[in-house]
């Protein structure tokens, strides 16, 4: 029931954000999301595209290190507190959030927040529990 | 500009050349008799002591190297029972073991002559105080300088390397007039002054005998408009003596005078071994002719030099040796540490997974020197979590630290971005331009 993040180490040099989302152009890949955490020399690029497969082949061939992470991607209503009820019932069971970041759903006004936390397992079955609804990798090609 | 020992410094060539033939014959026997290993090279290459009959014929004898000293660990190329041996001092043991070298009183003797020479050829005498930044330890500096100042009737004070600030307030209070120190921390000290408000054209320096890591002639540049005060360089390895064996004279601060009654200097080929006439460029051999306790027979120092028998104005007529241009292997030296990027790489291997490319870049900011390791990332070591690789880095860092004992900066790269020439990456980058 995941979602597959693909990541790229990139080092902080001017244009090189860039590029990367110009290779991804040239192999039709479309970007959902993309998040970037840096640090004064290096940063990873984390991205969630509509086709992971093309994503990571032509980013390969450009000579990028690329990894895939599982993530768990959530929908949040439009709405004041929408966020604090998936956090909340994470949370008070102890599960943390490692880093998070967020899209727009094309297809109305909600927000997909994309998550790590440290153990997915756990975050499940609890989101589960709370009915949340979890968002998989074809749902979000699909989108 | 007195000579300290003018008797021998000013020697003519012939006068000096008998002396050396029958040191050489001697230390030859010497060794011949007391030191396995030698007996062994020369037994190897058939000859015996009584071979050694002109100057030339030491170019017969099979040559010495670090690793021979190495296997040798500690005491087995002494010469002398430890009961005639008054001092151990050892060099930096990077990789793996140190060099051990002995002492008997009268090698400690001949040193702190040689020293004292070398003071005396900057410009110092009786009634100079002497701020002496060598490290005291088992590192040949502090100490050599030490006994080379009291031979010379001058007051050291015997400030060490470090606490920097304490140093300075020292050079204010006491009025040194001869600085001592390795040029890199010699200038970083100027910086350290600077910050305190501290000029040094109201200190009262005359002259800086600076050594233990090569300099150029920028660094005199920086070194003597910052310090007011004439720089000059000495050389010297452990495995010879120490510092003192050889120096520039403050008259022409160029190239440095060897001290050929002491040692018989040769420049060799690197590669095929073959000795090189005068004003060519080679590596630098040294065979001790007066050492009791660690003699050295045709020991190959690594260092680029070359030979100038031209007259000097000083007057001394001891053979100059250009300032060393650089190491025939590549190994470092980075704050007065050696360092090989083998060592580097062994400490990457452990850390990761696949075999690493890496870049060494070697540079100096505010008069220090930098080592910034560079290392490739491949998939076998990202992750997405940047705290993880920060981790690693300061891993790396931290092990490079514990195992060469030098502070580096660890930085990811991305892949494919390490300079490669021909298909192999290039190791080091030095920036300091020697
Ligand atoms: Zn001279």
């Amino acid at each position: 029931m995941l979602a597959e993040q693909i990541s790229i180490f990139i080092e902080n040099k001017e244009g090189r954000l860039a590029e990367v989302t110009a290779i991804l152009r040239d192999a039709d890949v479309n970007i959902r999301a993309l998040s970037l955490a840096d640090t004064t020399d290096f940063g990873v690029l984390r991205l969630i595209v509509n086709d992971n497969e093309k994503a990571e082949q032509a980013l390969r061939k450009e000579g990028f290190t690329v990894g895939r992470t599982k993530v768990l991607a959530v929908e949040v209503s439009d709405e004041p507190g929408g966020l604090n009820k998936v956090l909340d019932p994470l949370w008070m069971q102890n599960v943390n959030v490692e880093y998070m970041y967020a899209f727009a759903n094309p297809q109305c006004k909600n927000a997909i927040m994309v998550f790590r936390f440290d153990d997915h397992d756990k975050a499940l079955e609890i989101l589960e529990k709370h009915q949340i609804k979890v968002i998989t990798t074809e749902d979000i090609s699909r989108l | 500009m007195p000579i300290f020992d003018i008797d021998f410094e000013t020697m003519p060539r012939e006068g000096l050349e008998a002396i050396q033939l029958r040191r050489l014959q001697t230390t030859i026997a010497r060794v011949y008799a007391t030191v396995p290993f030698y007996r062994q090279q020369f037994d190897n290459a058939g000859i015996t002591p009584k071979d050694i009959q002109s100057l030339k014929d030491l170019q017969h004898i099979p040559f010495t190297v670090k690793q021979d000293l190495r296997d040798n660990y500690p005491y087995g190329m002494f010469a002398v029972p430890m009961e005639q041996v008054v001092r151990i001092h050892a060099s930096s043991g990077t990789t793996g073991q140190p060099t051990v070298v002995g002492y008997t009183r009268r090698d400690v003797d001949t040193w702190a002559n040689l020293m004292a020479r070398s003071l005396a050829a900057a410009g110092a005498g009786a009634g100079d105080i002497i701020h002496n930044a060598f490290g005291y330890g088992l590192f040949t500096g502090g100490l050599g300088a030490h006994y080379g100042a009291e031979r010379l009737g001058a007051s050291v004070i015997p400030v060490s390397g470090g606490n920097t600030k304490r140093q300075i307030t020292i050079m204010k209070d006491f009025k040194p007039t001869i600085l001592c120190g390795t040029p890199s921390y010699i200038l970083h000290l100027a910086e350290v002054a600077d910050d305190m408000g501290v000029d040094f054209k109201d200190l009262f320096f005359k002259s800086g005998i600076f050594g233990a890591e090569p300099w150029t002639e920028n660094m005199r540049q920086e070194l003597e408009s910052k310090l007011h005060l004439k720089a000059v360089d000495i050389y010297g390895l452990s495995e010879i003596i120490g510092p003192g064996v050889s120096i520039e004279c403050k008259e022409e601060q160029n190239g440095l005078h060897v001290f050929e009654d002491h040692f018989i200097v040769e420049i060799i080929d690197p590669e095929t071994g073959e000795v090189l006439p005068y004003g060519e460029s080679g590596e630098l051999v040294f065979t001790s002719l007066t050492k009791e306790a660690f003699p050295v027979i045709r020991y190959r120092t690594r260092d680029i030099s070359s030979l100038n028998p031209t007259p000097c104005a000083c007057g001394r007529t001891f053979v100059r040796m250009t300032k060393p241009a650089g190491r025939t292997d590549d190994m470092l030296i980075i704050r007065g540490v050696n360092v090989f990027p083998s060592q580097i790489e062994s400490v990457l291997m452990e850390n990761q997974t696949i075999r690493p490319h890496y870049q060494l870049e070697v540079d100096r900011k505010g008069n220090l020197d930098t080592l910034t390791v560079k290392v490739e990332i491949n998939e076998g070591v990202f992750s997405d979590d940047i705290k993880s690789l920060q981790t690693m880095e300061n891993k790396i860092a931290h092990d490079i630290k514990e195992m060469l004992g030098v502070t580096a900066k660890v930085r990811l790269v991305e892949p494919k971005t390490i300079q490669r020439s021909q298909g192999k990456a290039v190791r080091v980058i030095d920036k300091r331009n020697f």
